[in-house]
């Protein structure tokens, strides 16, 4: 570790010098965002009653479920001791919001997700065990835990139970991903993270994130299956994503400006990291790339008319721009978070590995996993309806 | 043997057959280490430091790494010494510095009365009574004893860092041999005996001293009454148990 001491600037802890969280604890609360973002847009169709969304919504949970299988692997993958994780489900330390997170990460996969999708999926399920032979026909017979109703007034149930579900669905959804933010927003010690706004903009930053990975990912099974994307639907996406960004950017920019006015003992300490060692990925990346450009973009099919290829394009490009945005949004606030010395008298730096155990390498496969996941998912459970 | 009943046996049989074994553990591990005389509830244990008094000679960084096994690589301290360099009165912006953590003492760096003002501040645990470290443990790996010392447990530490993160000090890290987190234990090995901390053994001119602040004879009491105390940011309302007298607002 000795040439990390060259990346020091200024004084620092001695035991600073290392930095603690990872590129993996970067994914993790973006990946948790995109879990909570995608079910969010799915329960607009099924509880606001949001018609125009309707092509997206089975396609959103399948979503949510595969990022959400792989969102506790960053985290296991970083720990000193993977084989005591499950300590933290068996003797729980009631005060620590780590441990707690562990309880609401169950319940939201099994209770809301799985339960929610198995509903939903329940008579194609049961169509397959009835339609299938051989090992599929098993597979199915399983998967369907023994029903085989599919009558109207079962069906009216499974919708009923679906719906209660969502309902509750929804806040858990809000709770999963606001209490990531929780987990940062109250360390009082670091005070890039420590406001209490930091749920509330993790939330957003969720929603924003979920939304444009659904929106991209309709088009990319639409493009795959050959058939046109439901414009509708399309502008429809655009349209949420275009509010829930401007609601992020508007609570970011608060916190900012409260940060600037206020000018407590740290300001002076981050507002040089933010100018050096974060100008690229907070300025450039996160707020002008990320954040500022999406929105113009997505502005602008709000206020011109253009024309479907046209406005395809534009959600194409504003989605990955909104993507990376948000993963810059996460990296500022995990890797920027240690990039200063608590005494507020100097700076460390961040060097990453690429094929070590926290390096690139098995950040880009725990990247590329849920999609995986997912395709597997869309095999077993195709989500769209016969048209 | 009806299906009700096999049921019922076979669960109690697992049961039980379960505590036993969590009971043959404890038969296993023994009695816990016991000091003789020492009982945890008599005693309440803090620091204080007379800042004027060190003189920045490191040896208590070296008995402490000694003591205690810590990796000899020029970071990871259990304790360590800062140096203060405050040109002009600027408490604002003072020049710290800390060379290997202050282990091989400090080289001459600046003229003597060039009308700045030097010193040096001893770090450590903080041994603080609400610790913001012991409150994110997921797993309560770091504890509060009842006397009073914030320990780490090696054996159920996950090492997910988030207590490192959590410390506003700087007093924690992870011992990249047992991949678990470590911190000052304010020698807990040796108070339980009756013998200070190697650091203040060590401590040529009586800087740091351990006190006990459940013994009404124990002159931490008269430090604390007759001499003008601060405890490190105290904004962070940790309840720190180590005491500072001369602390200059520059400090961090």
């Amino acid at each position: 570790m000795e040439p990390l001491l060259h990346g020091v600037q200024g004084f620092i802890y001695p035991n600073e010098i290392e930095l603690q969280w990872s590129i993996l604890i970067v994914l993790y609360p973006f990946i948790t965002g995109l879990v909570a973002g995608a079910f969010i847009l799915a329960s607009l169709e099924r509880v606001f009653n949001v018609r125009a969304v309707k092509p997206t919504y089975r396609l959103a949970l399948l979503t949510a479920l595969a990022f959400l299988l792989i969102a506790p692997l960053p985290l296991q993958l970083h720990l000193g001791h993977p084989e005591r994780s499950l300590e933290m489900f068996l003797t729980p330390h009631t005060t620590s919001a780590m441990a707690m997170f562990g309880f609401m990460y169950l319940w939201y996969l099994l209770i809301v997700l799985v339960l929610e999708i198995w509903l939903d999926f329940r008579r194609d399920i049961v169509m397959m065990a009835r339609e299938k032979t051989g090992a599929a026909r098993l597979f199915y017979r399983v998967l369907a835990l023994g029903s085989d109703n599919i009558s109207a007034e079962s069906l009216k149930l499974d919708d009923k139970l679906g719906r209660f579900l969502t309902f509750i669905g929804i806040p858990s959804a809000f709770l999963l991903h606001g209490y990531v933010g929780f987990i940062f927003g109250s360390i009082k010690a670091n005070p890039w993270w420590s406001t209490p706004l930091m749920p509330i903009v993790f939330l957003f930053s969720a929603m924003v994130s979920g939304i444009a990975l659904v929106m991209l990912m309709y088009m990319l099974t639409s493009w795959f299956r050959n058939r046109p994307p439901d414009m509708d639907c399309l502008d429809t996406i655009g349209r949420y994503l275009l509010y829930a960004f401007i609601i992020d950017f508007g609570l970011e920019m608060v916190d900012l400006l409260h940060r600037i006015y206020e000018s407590d003992e740290s300001f002076r300490t981050l507002d040089f990291m933010v100018r050096t060692h974060l100008y690229t990925s907070h300025i450039l990346i996160q707020i002008i790339l990320g954040t500022i450009l999406p929105i113009g973009l997505l502005a602008v099919v709000q206020l011109v008319q253009l024309q479907e290829s046209a406005r395809r394009t534009l959600y194409a490009i504003a989605g990955s721009l909104t993507l990376i945005g948000i993963f810059a949004m996460r990296w500022n606030v995990v890797i920027g978070g240690q990039l200063f010395s608590k005494s507020f008298l100097g700076y460390t730096t961040y060097k990453m590995g690429f094929a070590t155990r926290e390096g690139v390498l098995p950040a880009l496969v725990l990247m590329a996993l849920p999609f995986v996941i997912l395709w597997i998912l869309v095999k077993i459970l195709p989500p769209w309806r016969e048209e | 043997m009806d299906r009700r009943d096999f049921l019922l046996k076979g669960g109690k049989l697992i049961w039980l057959t379960g505590s036993a074994m969590v009971a043959w553990e404890a038969v296993l591990a023994g009695e816990p280490e016991t000091a003789p005389n020492y009982k945890l509830t008599d005693h309440w244990w803090a620091m204080a430091i007379d800042i004027g008094l060190c003189i920045g000679c490191g040896s208590c960084v070296r008995a402490c790494k000694e003591e205690n096994g810590v990796i000899k690589e020029p970071f990871f301290f259990r304790t360590w010494v800062e140096r203060y360099h405050v040109p002009h009165g600027d408490i604002e912006r003072p020049e710290v510095d800390s060379p290997n953590g202050g282990y091989d003492g400090f080289p001459e760096k600046y003229p003597p009365q060039d009308g700045s003002k030097n010193f040096f501040v001893p770090k450590l645990c903080n041994q603080c009574a609400h610790s913001p470290c012991v409150q994110v443990c997921p797993v309560g790996a770091t504890f509060e004893s009842p006397d009073g010392v914030v320990l780490v447990d090696k054996e159920y530490c996950l090492g997910c860092r988030y207590c490192v993160q959590a410390c506003p000090y700087g007093c924690r890290y992870i011992d990249p041999r047992s991949g678990t987190v470590d911190k000052c234990s304010l020698c807990y090995h040796r108070i339980r005996r009756g013998l200070t901390t190697a650091c203040c053994e060590a401590c040529p001119t009586g800087a740091r001293r351990l006190g006990d602040l459940k013994d009404p004879n124990d002159p931490i009491h008269e430090f604390l009454r007759d001499r003008r105390v601060q405890v490190l940011k105290p904004q962070m309302a940790t309840g720190a148990k180590v005491y500072y007298c001369d602390l200059d607002g520059s400090v961090r």
